[in-house]
């Protein structure tokens, strides 16, 4: 009885196959500056990191999701072999194995046309990207693979269960959340909420070493998007000091000065 | 050659949002040809008014109920696009406009620019256009080769006003395909402006000592009709709930009026408010790094300065 019992309570009920899009960001207080006549970022003394959306809640919950399930996460990343680092990380953290597109990330069209192309004979239950990356702030990449595949597209998640079918899933919308149910497969942007961040140990940063990397070649390698130039905001002209037993003279200089109230 | 917009209509009501990108809508048609198309995607109150900001015509889908899905969305606009004939699409960057521009550029095969914040003209074989990037700390000029191309709309890039008169409006008529997604609920708080959208703000952090203490905050925001916001820790720690988070890793927003009060002014909380076009910052420390980003400084105790301010403010409004 006992060994039955075991049994059941052992076997998966589903196997997942989850996918994890990272990417590489300069890291959040990194100066920002531009060379080669204001059209490319200045990388030199730059420091990158993966994107937190990515690390802390898209590939975290692709993790919990197989913890839960079985099955296997993937992470992808389209970039040159200096992507490497980070996406070792995702490795460390826990990633089974990893895919690396062998392209200049030129743009969101480009690099979702590169993932959709990587997955679409895949069969991944739940492609997973975080709601935006935090250097061109496009929150893109996640709707075009969705239509690529011409599958369902859940974003900003602040909260996902899922049974191995059906995912419920809180998206965060303005000044409140929707819930939703998907069937099958979709793709999935991550905010804030929806896992907690994990820290590699040292034996994720050792296991790393040896899993899987794979290098595809790039299936698209043009954009349709380019920056021309970069230009930096103006500097403000100086703080004013406000006497703080005076707020009227505060409220006084909204109104008539900055004409904001 | 004509520009599509969709007009968002959350609970049947057109909010400053929908305006905002229809006004653009308009420029963007005078920048590069044809006219102005508003599409509708189910009930709304007075769908002509958006003739006022310079829609010469409504597509209204006014039986669709599918709600906020972004592939029956995309579909839609897709569909709407191709009977007007046009070539540029415009969104709000807001949590629908987010979710489907991506989607329509593809279907289009058109290029997509998000976060938008200046009209885009016609440049020697494409499409130039501005936005906002390393989450605020500087903007790229982009180019869209070719013709066509999504745009979703920063909120509060430029000031909406009324140019026009109230336009015809159409019965549109497309297939929505079924969605393996089904929205079970919405909850949203009623009565305030959502932050992307708030014109004032009244945020505060962790100088707050604790979430007993934000009826100052809350008696202030009430005085102007700002919307609240917090720091990060304070959302994290719980004190205030996650929709209020601004920064890098939050909501990024640019309100006329943002007022912080016990907020040091990190790197990372810069980065989603610096666009405001008016910064005060309450900190009793001096040294605090907020102080250089802003336009008006008050350095004291703010347990007595924000209800000073507050006072001062229904002073304001009584004369
Ligand atoms: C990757 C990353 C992403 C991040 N993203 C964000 C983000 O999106 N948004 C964000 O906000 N932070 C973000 N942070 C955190 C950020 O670095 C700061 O830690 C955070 O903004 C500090 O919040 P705070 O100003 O409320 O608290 P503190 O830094 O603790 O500042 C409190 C301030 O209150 C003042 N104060 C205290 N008591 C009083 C009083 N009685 N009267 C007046 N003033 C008083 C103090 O002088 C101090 O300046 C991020 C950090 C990282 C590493």
């Amino acid at each position: 009885m006992s060994a039955i019992h075991y049994n059941i309570k052992q076997r998966q009920v589903t196997h997942m196959k989850l996918l994890v899009c990272i990417t590489k960001t300069p890291e959040t207080t990194a100066k920002i500056a531009f060379t080669d006549g204001d059209s490319k970022f200045d990388e030199s003394g730059v420091q990158f990191i993966m994107n937190p959306y990515d690390e802390w809640y898209a590939l975290v919950r692709a993790l919990e999701l197989k913890e839960q399930h079985g099955g296997t996460v993937t992470a992808i990343n389209v970039g040159p072999a200096a992507n490497d680092v980070v996406i070792r990380k995702a490795l460390a953290i826990g990633a089974d194995d990893a895919v690396r597109i062998n392209a200049e990330a030129l743009s969101a069209g480009q690099v979702a046309a590169n993932i959709a192309a990587h997955a679409k004979d895949k069969g991944y239950d739940v492609i997973f990207t975080g709601k935006e990356s935090i250097d061109y702030n496009g929150s893109e990449v996640g709707g075009m693979i969705a239509e690529h595949l011409n599958l369902p597209y859940v974003s900003y998640a602040s909260h996902m269960d899922h049974d191995g079918t059906t995912a419920t899933v809180n998206r965060d919308i303005e000044g409140g959340v929707e819930v939703v149910d998907v069937t099958g497969a979709f793709v999935l942007s991550a905010s804030k909420g929806l896992a907690e961040q994990r820290i590699p140990n040292m034996r994720g940063i050792m296991m790393a070493k040896r899993k899987p990397m794979a290098v595809e070649e790039p299936a698209v390698t043009e954009s349709k998007v380019s920056v021309v130039s970069y230009t930096l905001p103006e500097a403000k002209g100086g703080v004013k000091m406000i006497d703080p037993e005076n707020m009227d003279e505060l409220v006084r200089l909204l109104h008539e000065e900055a004409k904001v109230i | 050659m004509s520009v599509l917009v969709l007009a968002e209509s959350p609970n049947g009501q057109f909010k400053k949002a929908a305006y905002e990108a229809v006004h653009y809508g308009a420029k963007t048609a005078a920048s590069l040809g044809g006219e102005c198309v508003a599409v509708v995607i189910g009930p709304a109150d007075n769908p002509a008014d958006l003739g006022k900001y310079g829609a010469s015509k409504v597509v209204h889908l006014a039986d669709y109920t599918g709600g906020i899905d972004a592939s029956s969305y995309t579909s839609i606009i897709g569909q709407v696009a191709a009977q007007v004939g046009a070539k540029v699409v415009v969104v709000n960057h807001s949590s629908t406009g987010k979710s489907i521009a991506g989607r329509v550029a593809v279907k289009m095969d058109a290029g997509v620019v998000s976060q938008v914040n200046s009209v885009p003209t016609q440049e020697d074989g494409g499409i130039v256009v501005t936005k906002p990037v390393f989450s605020g700390k500087a903007f790229a000029k982009c180019k869209v080769a070719g013709d066509k191309c999504v745009l979703s709309l920063m909120g509060n890039a430029l000031p909406i006003t009324e140019i026009g008169s109230a336009c015809p409006v159409e019965a549109g008529s497309v297939d929505v395909p079924a969605s393996s997604v089904t929205i079970k609920e919405r909850k949203t708080v009623d009565g305030e402006v959502p932050l992307p959208e708030a014109e004032l703000v009244v945020s505060a952090g962790r100088g707050m000592k604790g979430p007993e203490n934000w009826g100052i905050i809350d008696d202030l925001a009430k005085t102007i009709g700002a919307t609240t916001a917090c720091s990060r820790p304070v959302a994290d720690t719980g004190w205030r709930p996650h929709h209020e988070h601004v920064g890098q890793t939050g909501v990024a927003i640019r309100p006329n009026l943002y007022i912080a009060a016990g907020i040091s002014g990190a790197i990372q909380h810069l980065a989603g408010v610096n666009s405001s076009k008016c910064i005060v910052v309450i900190n009793k420390d001096p040294e605090a790094p907020f102080f250089k980003a802003a336009d008006y400084g008050v350095c004291a105790d703010l347990f007595d300065v924000v209800p000073r301010l507050t006072e001062a403010f229904k002073k304001m409004k009584a004369q």
